[in-house]
């Protein structure tokens, strides 16, 4: 009996040990089948003109490999959503964690866990139906469908990474700081400024970084807003196309095997390489905090 | 001299700016979807298939394959992370191992949507052969929920006194019996909480199921976990970017319905937390 109970007992503990190491195996899994498809596109094309080629024509003949239109179209929507998410988003965090009163507080962060929660395909709809007409109208465009329309949805998919994870550096950050500041005669204010941000400072980094992340990683709603131009962009309020939204809109296209499915795989390890640099970076600046 | 206490006004009045600036939009947005897609529900929307090429008819197919997916990704992602989350919170020790897990957890969290979608048209569709299938779908967005299923667990796991576990053990349970009998009864309702967390996540997602379950148009409902199937969120995309002439109601109406869902599932998973917060006994 009692035997029979522990040979149980180990074949439990033998289980939670390999779900434990489950997200190690799939990562690598990832990794690997991307690699695998992704690679085979370097027996025709050099690595160095798939990264800073000019020109993206998948299907013309003979098809030309290039990605660097769409790793500026990402790195432009990018850094438009990061100039209007950051400042927003770390302003709203020490709102939420320094000034609102506690019951105005949980309100408030039901609210950025409800934008977090609001599917990107609705939001891509949303900017459809409002930004880019707007858009269109204020700058007299031919079409609303910009980097700059992109940018502004994608704020909003950054924010809510942004604030909660700014407002968990600020509220770790010990009391007797703030009482010590305060107690100097320091206004609220200034503790704010001069002692709470600075101790934070590694927490807020890591914020900004992974709601980076979740910008450059984004697809629908980048797809359904920033007007699909894999042209090398000169301009915000021009068409773009970025890395994610390359391989969505391409991919149901391309054949299996074909040298285009295993130029879209290709940006897939672009792409992971990206996310992986960014959340490594940013766990190491979580980490330095504690 | 400036006044500090002006000075501090001044920029308190922008933080509260700021936050404004992210509060009013989100409401707009549910406000405008709501107002719009509203008029659109009727019994005929919900329970008819679509017709005259989405033009017309309802979005059952498509509220029926998001069901599906969503229950094939728990019922794999489920006790996966839920044995995870346990081995991190009762078994793991503080060393490199662990450190590389959490690690592995971030990186699968931070994984774009699209590529998620590449690897399970590399992996379930091609190399395992499902086709494009509820399968194929279901067990792409499944590993995609891992990491909220697991990051919910633990921390479920881990805010169960430690003198709990001491009493159990001190009384002669072993290990497992403890876990099983004491920590899990008492973790259920973060459990929970994660758990519909990843449902609503699964929901809304649409480009892991892109390339891996997604049916343009299939004005039937799917016949086994190796047909394809349609998917709201999809829907959504196909009749906004890829149909003209879709009649506006139906495309709000959709988008309600989408939203509704996941908002649901958030609210009840929030409402848990509430009451579970407030009933604790510790």
């Amino acid at each position: 009996m009692c035997s029979m109970r522990k040979f149980k007992e180990f074949i439990i503990e033998k289980l939670i040990l390999i779900c434990g190491l489950a997200s190690i195996f799939f990562v690598g899994l990832i990794f690997l089948f991307l690699l695998k498809e992704g690679l085979s596109v370097f027996k025709t094309v050099v690595p160095f003109k798939f990264i800073l080629g000019k020109s993206w024509y998948p299907i013309s003949e003979p098809a030309q490999f290039g990605i660097l239109p769409l790793i500026l179209g990402s790195l432009l929507v990018t850094l438009g959503a990061a100039i209007i998410s950051i400042p927003i988003g770390v302003a709203c965090a020490v709102y939420i964690s320094e000034i609102a009163p506690l019951k105005i507080k949980e309100i408030l962060k039901s609210g950025i866990e409800l934008l977090a929660a609001i599917p990107s395909v609705v939001l891509g709809f949303i900017g459809m139906v409002t930004l880019v007409p707007w858009a269109k109208q204020l700058f007299h465009l031919p079409t609303g469908l910009t980097a700059l329309s992109g940018s502004i949805m994608l704020a909003f998919m950054a924010m809510p990474t942004i604030v909660s994870i700014a407002e968990d550096a600020l509220y770790s950050v010990p009391r007797n700081y703030k009482e010590g500041a305060l107690a100097l005669g320091a206004t609220h204010w200034q503790t704010i400024y001069r002692v709470l941000l600075p101790a934070a400072s590694s927490g807020i980094l890591a914020a900004v970084m992974l709601g980076i992340g979740r910008v450059i990683g984004e697809t629908m709603a980048v797809m359904m807003i920033t007007g699909n131009a894999a042209v090398m962009p000169h301009s915000i309020l021009q068409p773009v196309r970025t890395l994610t939204a390359t391989i969505a809109a391409e991919m149901g296209e391309a054949v299996v095997g074909s040298e285009h499915y295993f130029a879209l795989f290709a940006i897939g390890i672009v792409l992971f390489i990206i996310s992986f640099a960014i959340n490594v970076t940013a766990d190491l600046f979580l980490h330095k905090k504690q | 001299m400036k006044n500090p206490y002006r000075t501090q006004n001044i920029a308190f009045f922008f933080l509260f700016l700021a936050t404004l600036l992210i509060v009013i939009p989100v409401g707009l947005i549910v406000v405008i979807i709501i107002k719009k897609g509203l008029p659109a529900i009727n019994w005929q929307f919900l329970t008819d298939i679509p017709r005259q090429g989405m033009r017309a008819g309802g979005i059952f197919p498509a509220i029926t394959g998001t069901m599906y997916l969503v229950t094939g990704a728990i019922i794999f992602a489920l006790p996966i992370g839920l044995l995870a989350a346990i081995y991190l919170s009762e078994y793991s020790k503080d060393n490199l191992l662990t450190r590389i897990i959490k690690l592995a957890i971030v990186n699968l969290a931070g994984v774009p949507s699209v590529v998620y979608g590449l690897f399970g048209l590399a992996l379930f569709v091609v190399f395992f052969k499902f086709g494009a299938s509820i399968l194929s779908g279901s067990l792409t967005l499944g590993i995609m929920i891992l990491p909220v299923i697991i990051t919910t667990s633990r921390e479920a796991l881990e805010s169960v006194p430690y003198s709990f576990r001491e009493v159990s053990l001190s009384l002669g349970a072993s290990k497992w019996q403890t876990i099983r009998h004491i920590v899990l009864p008492s973790a259920i309702p973060g459990i929970l909480t994660g758990t519909i967390l990843g449902l609503g996540r699964a929901a809304g997602e649409t480009a892991p199921i892109l390339f891996t379950v997604a049916a343009f148009y299939l004005p039937r409902l799917p016949d086994s976990i190796f047909d394809q199937a349609m998917a709201l969120p999809y829907h959504l995309y196909v009749i906004s970017t890829q149909v003209p002439n879709v009649d506006e109601k139906i495309r709000y109406g959709t988008a309600f319905v989408l939203l509704t869902l996941v908002l649901f599932m958030n609210l009840v998973a929030i409402i848990i937390r509430y009451k579970f917060r407030k009933k604790k006994k510790w």
